[in-house]
């Protein structure tokens, strides 16, 4: 009998703080509520749904004919190029120094920590002028390159730079506290176990790491392919050649091809809510990994 | 024949079929409004190069702010050619980076300038401010629509057109002239950082009563957006604007493209790019063209920036610099 009374009263209290984290009144919580939709609402929801009924506003004949210019799949075609370089290398940048960071010790670690978020501190049109300052004719580099035949900005290896610039923090950030929070205690186990580097690495670091650094690879990819201001910068707007999708779109709307750059700004939304979805799905899959 | 020998004349070949028809790359570095005037005249020139020498000349554009693309040219974007809103913007080419002579401006006919424009007025259907000459523009309750002259150069010719018609006045001179631009900037709710910026402004979000623009972007506009929704209205006096054109020397000497480059910007002088010119709501120059087109361009009183400001370097210096005459009227708001 008493221990009937003691799990309902279990059963109740604990169902009661559920219930009551808080103990705002039912009008507060539903104000806030409501307010935050609508603020998503007028701010993402709506601009969102105006860019593609914008671009649809001709039919879907001249949503895909805007697609068949030769200029437009070469800016998607640059853009995909752009975040298919930058993101692995920043996947490999970002393992190594969160993996350095993380699991030893050593002296300027924190300017190394400061050095890997300056790409979120600056202004993205800062950083296309560092590389037009370093490699562009008046700078430091700028006349040996030319001299010699090499590109590097208003070309594609200076969008490629840009990119991978504004984009580095991105895997980094996401694994350093995650490997911090775990520490090197099982690494240290294998290492007992007579598990060399190689192994210590794919079997046990790999495997603890793997849904942040999925997450770091997404919100990386969403950047890289969305950036505007530092590629801008070092772009040269040469049609066909150097405009990734943002610029071809700020392009399509300055010739008054209202439609051609709505369904180029749909395609690039559409490309971020892919993102988004596996962002999500990542962070379910994770949750439940982690209940498991 | 040994096959080292062997390989080298198959080489030779190889560039001897190389040489006999070859495809020529350029680069023709060009301010925000000329867009669709390229796209039409390289395809032309592609076609008259085609038959005149059997090579294949593919021209690919880059479209700006006009200072802005001076710079990027400075800083090594390799244009064979410029094609800029103002001589001013060419002349920094020589000044900042040594890449064309000074002499530059002499060494095409009209002064480096194959088709001229001008400054109009751009007003909705009907004309409902009753917007005739640059004076209603300071009236009060008239919303003008212009670009930033810091920043763009179609902004520099709108501003030097308001300033000489207030000098011409009867009792005028620069400070009433200053007094006029002042009054002027109290009726500009906007500014944009470029000219197309202003147009899709003015056309596109429906802001303001009048807009000072390029001659051929008002014709552009209303062909884009319906001639039932905007009138053009000329000022009795305005500005000879004068977008000049340069082989850049630096690049197409060491791209090997000299000689295309410098038939490219003939073209432009020919009977054929003057006639395109015109088609895109550029004045002509050419003697051919300007008989054809005269229907299409009112005929109003210009003056060239020679004559009335002493140069694009005085004029510079003198209202759109630091401390200049905008800096005075805008800033002290």
């Amino acid at each position: 009998m008493a221990a009937a009374i003691s799990t309902t009263l279990s059963h109740h209290t604990s169902h009661a703080a559920v219930q009551r984290a808080t103990h705002d009144p039912r009008w507060v919580r539903w104000t806030l509520t409501t307010v935050a939709l609508l603020f998503l609402g007028c701010f993402l929801a709506l601009p969102l749904a105006a860019v593609f009924a914008e671009a649809l506003r001709r039919g879907f004949g001249a949503y895909f004919s805007a697609f068949a210019e030769s200029d437009a799949l070469a800016s998607i075609r640059l853009t995909l190029l752009a975040a298919a370089i930058s993101v692995p290398a920043n996947l490999g940048f970002g393992v190594a120094a969160a993996w350095c960071i993380a699991k030893f010790n050593f002296p300027g670690k924190s300017v190394l920590i400061t050095l890997i978020d300056l790409p979120f501190a600056v202004s993205p049109v800062i950083s296309g002028l560092i590389y037009v300052l370093v490699f562009g004719l008046q700078g430091w580099w700028g006349a040996w390159l030319i001299e010699h035949d090499l590109k590097v900005i208003f070309a594609v290896p200076g969008i490629v730079l840009a990119t991978t610039f504004v984009t580095f923090p991105f895997v980094a950030r996401e694994l350093i506290p995650l490997m911090q929070a775990q520490g090197s205690d099982e690494e240290l186990a294998a290492l007992t176990l007579g598990a060399n580097g190689w192994q210590i690495f794919w079997r046990v670091t790999v495997p603890n790491i793997k849904w942040g650094l999925l997450y770091g690879i997404i919100l990386c990819n969403a950047r890289a392919m969305g950036e505007f201001g530092a590629v801008s910068v070092v772009s040269g707007h040469i049609r066909g050649e150097t405009n990734t999708m943002p610029l071809q779109v700020e392009i399509l709307y300055n010739e008054y091809n209202f439609v051609g750059a709505f369904a180029v700004a749909s395609a690039l939304a559409l490309l971020a809510i892919v993102t988004l979805v596996l962002k999500a799905l990542v962070e379910w899959r994770h949750a439940q990994a982690r209940a498991s | 024949m040994t096959p080292v020998k062997c390989f080298l004349g198959a080489l030779a070949l190889a560039f001897a079929s190389l040489a006999s028809a070859k495809t020529i790359e350029l680069l023709n570095v060009s301010y925000d409004p000329t867009r669709e005037f390229y796209a039409e005249f390289n395809k032309a020139f592609a076609a008259h190069w085609q038959a005149q020498t059997g090579d294949t000349v593919v021209v690919k554009q880059s479209h700006g702010g006009s200072g802005k693309q001076a710079r990027s040219v400075i800083d090594g974007l390799q244009a064979d050619v410029v094609t800029l809103a103002l001589g001013e913007d060419v002349d920094a080419l020589h000044e900042r980076a040594k890449l064309i002579p000074a002499d530059w401006q002499t060494r095409l006919p009209k002064n480096s300038a194959p088709y001229t424009s001008t400054i109009v007025f751009l007003v909705r259907a009907g004309n409902p401010k009753k917007i005739k000459d640059w004076d209603d523009l300071v009236k009060p309750g008239v919303a003008v629509i212009t670009p930033n002259p810091k920043t763009s150069g179609g902004a520099r010719w709108n501003y030097l057109a308001a300033w000489e018609y207030a000098r011409r006045q009867a009792g005028g001179d620069d400070a009433k002239a200053k007094d006029f631009i002042k009054r002027l900037f109290k009726n500009v709710p906007v500014l944009d950082s470029g000219a197309r910026g202003s147009t899709t402004t003015f056309v596109q979000r429906g802001v303001g009563d009048v807009l000072l623009a390029w001659e051929n972007e008002a014709y552009l506009a209303r062909k884009e957006f319906g001639q039932d929704k905007f009138e053009i209205v000329v000022p009795a006096l305005s500005i000879l604007a004068e977008p000049s054109v340069t082989v850049v020397d630096q690049v197409a000497k060491k791209k090997g493209t000299e000689v295309v480059a410098r038939a490219y910007l003939d073209y432009l002088y020919s009977d054929a790019g003057q006639d395109i010119a015109g088609r895109h709501f550029y004045r002509p120059t050419g003697v051919a063209a300007v008989a054809k087109y005269a229907g299409v361009f009112p005929k109003l009183q210009l003056f060239t920036i020679d004559e009335a400001f002493g140069g694009w370097a005085k004029a510079t210096k003198a209202h759109f610099l630091d401390n200049g005459s905008f800096d005075q009227i805008y800033l002290t708001k």
